[in-house]
């Protein structure tokens, strides 16, 4: 499995190829659709993420000292932003998630979703995903 | 006489830039208005020539600078019809307007069993400092609710009124729906019942009438950013009496008549209100946003916001799957919309990859969300130099998102 670093260089060179806006979001947006949807029994309250403007479901599961993450999110935007951050972090090391610094974004251009970060939830969604990492590498002998 | 939108467009320098490549369509003035260039130069001469702190210089700058911050506020005085320039108060904006009088008169008047109104209609600031108050003071906390148009129900209000209501507090235009609330009505009725009576003025001061005196309103609070003005300057407007009966809010330098280490007595109005160095440019510059307006004929202002939000609502209504919020009678300036099946988020998100900018959610009304049972809208705002154009932009840059969306 590539590293951290390797699959955000993948998605930094994916994009580069779309140097319009609408051709980021369109596959944003297709990302966010080809995203396994998330199984019903997975949309709990606690797996809620609250943006001000939209909703994240967040599913994790912590196996053999790896994280496993599922989403999903009313907003298509939204979703294929966390489709981003599940390609990045699922089936990492809980130790690599907890260390990552995460650049792509800004790379890309899609760094406002962060910055606005009241608005989406995805940086709440960062902040629960790393939370969980450290929970995972603590669990992990 | 009427007004060239063209000429008027032509004054505020950012209508002519580009936004991601596109022309800017600027249709969240609700949130904040842009500024004329007028407005910017004074701002820059203040800077350039005078800035001096105010009120107690013996010298030549503070001079200038208070003068050019007192004649401010007489500009503001003349603007809402207040009968004395004390009445004039400066504040951050209105959210600190109305937590001033949430907690000055709150102390003064409001006790343990006393009622106070606000709407369901109201922007939070105008909510959530009165629930603080209540909690605070022991007193009831009691909501107007509004109607399926977006309408208060003044027959409920009617009920909730009694000689234990000490304020009404309300919103003249709803920022969420643009429904204009009938004002002097809502006011007649609370000093009946013997209550004083706050109108927050943001959504409604730039756009329609703004006469405290008419209005016979207690207390009255806008923000300068919305009327064309720089950013961190409001103005309360309180009645002489009320504002002699209130105790200050915040202790500091300005506000103090004699301080001693037994008691400290303080300045009159408008300085009791004002502790410390003020925002001294602030006034000035929104003194020349007022100027810029009044420069202009209100009622054109008027007449022409109406017929471009006519030919929104009717614009947007052509698109398939589209719901317009609020359908009050008497309505300014708004815009809010969504459409099926697709998020207010990634609808505001393409339409500003398209130039155009919206806000979207709850813009801060989270009482009006619930009751219509939605998470948010998009809501385009508009202002004097909105025009067609703007809306065709809008309307075209929605038709581009949806065939995008595959719709």
């Amino acid at each position: 499995m590539p590293s951290i670093p390797e699959v955000q260089a993948q998605i930094v060179d994916d994009f580069s190829f779309l140097p319009e806006w609408d051709e980021r979001y369109a596959y944003l947006i297709e990302l966010g659709q080809k995203n396994p949807p998330l199984p019903e029994a997975y949309r709990t309250e606690e797996n809620i993420v609250r943006g001000c403007q939209s909703l994240v479901w967040l599913h994790r599961e912590c196996r053999q000292g790896k994280v496993y993450l599922q989403a999903d999110s009313d907003s298509l935007i939204v979703k294929g932003l966390a489709a981003l951050l599940l390609q990045v972090f699922s089936g990492q090391p809980a130790q690599a998630v907890l260390t990552a610094d995460l650049t792509f974004f800004k790379e890309i251009g899609l760094d406002q979703h962060l910055s606005s970060q009241r608005a989406n939830g995805l940086m709440a969604m960062i902040d629960q995903i790393k939370a969980f990492a450290a929970k995972c590498a603590g669990e992990t002998p | 006489m009427a007004i060239d939108i063209q000429k008027i467009r032509a004054d505020f320098p950012v209508l002519g830039t580009k936004v991601h490549g596109k022309p800017l369509v600027y249709l969240d003035n609700a949130a904040t208005t842009q500024k004329p260039q007028s407005v910017i130069d004074t701002i820059v001469d203040y800077y350039t020539r005078y800035n001096s702190n105010i009120h107690r210089g013996t010298h030549h700058l503070a001079n200038l600078a208070t003068e050019a911050h007192e004649a401010a506020r007489k500009t503001v005085q003349h603007y809402v019809n207040a009968e004395h320039p004390h009445e004039i108060i400066f504040t951050r904006g209105t959210t600190e307007a109305i937590n001033l009088v949430a907690f000055s008169f709150g102390e003064a008047f409001v006790n343990p069993g006393d009622d106070v109104i606000v709407t369901e209609l109201e922007h939070h600031s105008n909510f959530v400092p009165w629930q603080m108050m209540c909690e605070r003071r022991g007193a009831n906390f009691k909501v107007i609710p509004f109607d399926d148009n977006g309408e208060l129900r003044l027959d409920i209000y009617e009920t909730l009124l009694s000689d234990k209501t000490r304020m009404v507090a309300f919103n003249h235009v709803s920022n969420s729906l643009g429904t204009v609330n009938p004002a002097k009505k809502i006011i007649q009725m609370a000093h009946e019942a013997g209550a004083a009576v706050l109108v927050d003025a943001a959504q409604s001061v730039q756009h329609i009438e703004h006469d405290v005196l008419a209005l016979d309103a207690d207390f009255y609070a806008f923000s300068g950013h919305k009327i064309y003005g720089p950013t961190g300057i409001g103005v309360l407007y309180g009645k002489e009496r009320w504002l002699d009966a209130i105790p200050p809010y915040q202790g500091g330098g300005e506000m103090i008549d004699q301080v001693t280490v037994e008691k400290t007595t303080y300045n009159k109005p408008p300085f009791k209100f004002e502790a410390g160095t003020p925002n001294i440019v602030g006034p000035i510059g929104l003194a020349a946003a007022i100027d810029y307006l009044n420069a202009l004929d209100f009622n054109a202002i008027m007449a022409h916001e109406d017929e471009v939000l006519a030919y929104g609502r009717a614009r947007l209504l052509e698109i398939e799957g589209l719901k317009l919020y609020g359908n009050a009678k008497q309505r300014t300036s708004i815009l809010a919309f969504n459409i099926e099946g697709v998020h207010h988020y990634d609808l505001g998100t393409l339409l500003d990859t398209r130039g155009v900018a919206v806000r979207t959610g709850h813009h801060c009304t989270q009482p009006i969300m619930t009751a219509l049972h939605i998470d948010g809208t998009v809501r385009a705002s508009l202002t004097l130099y909105n025009t067609h154009e703007d809306i065709d932009a809008l309307v075209e840059a929605i038709h581009n998102v949806l065939k995008m969306l595959g719709r």
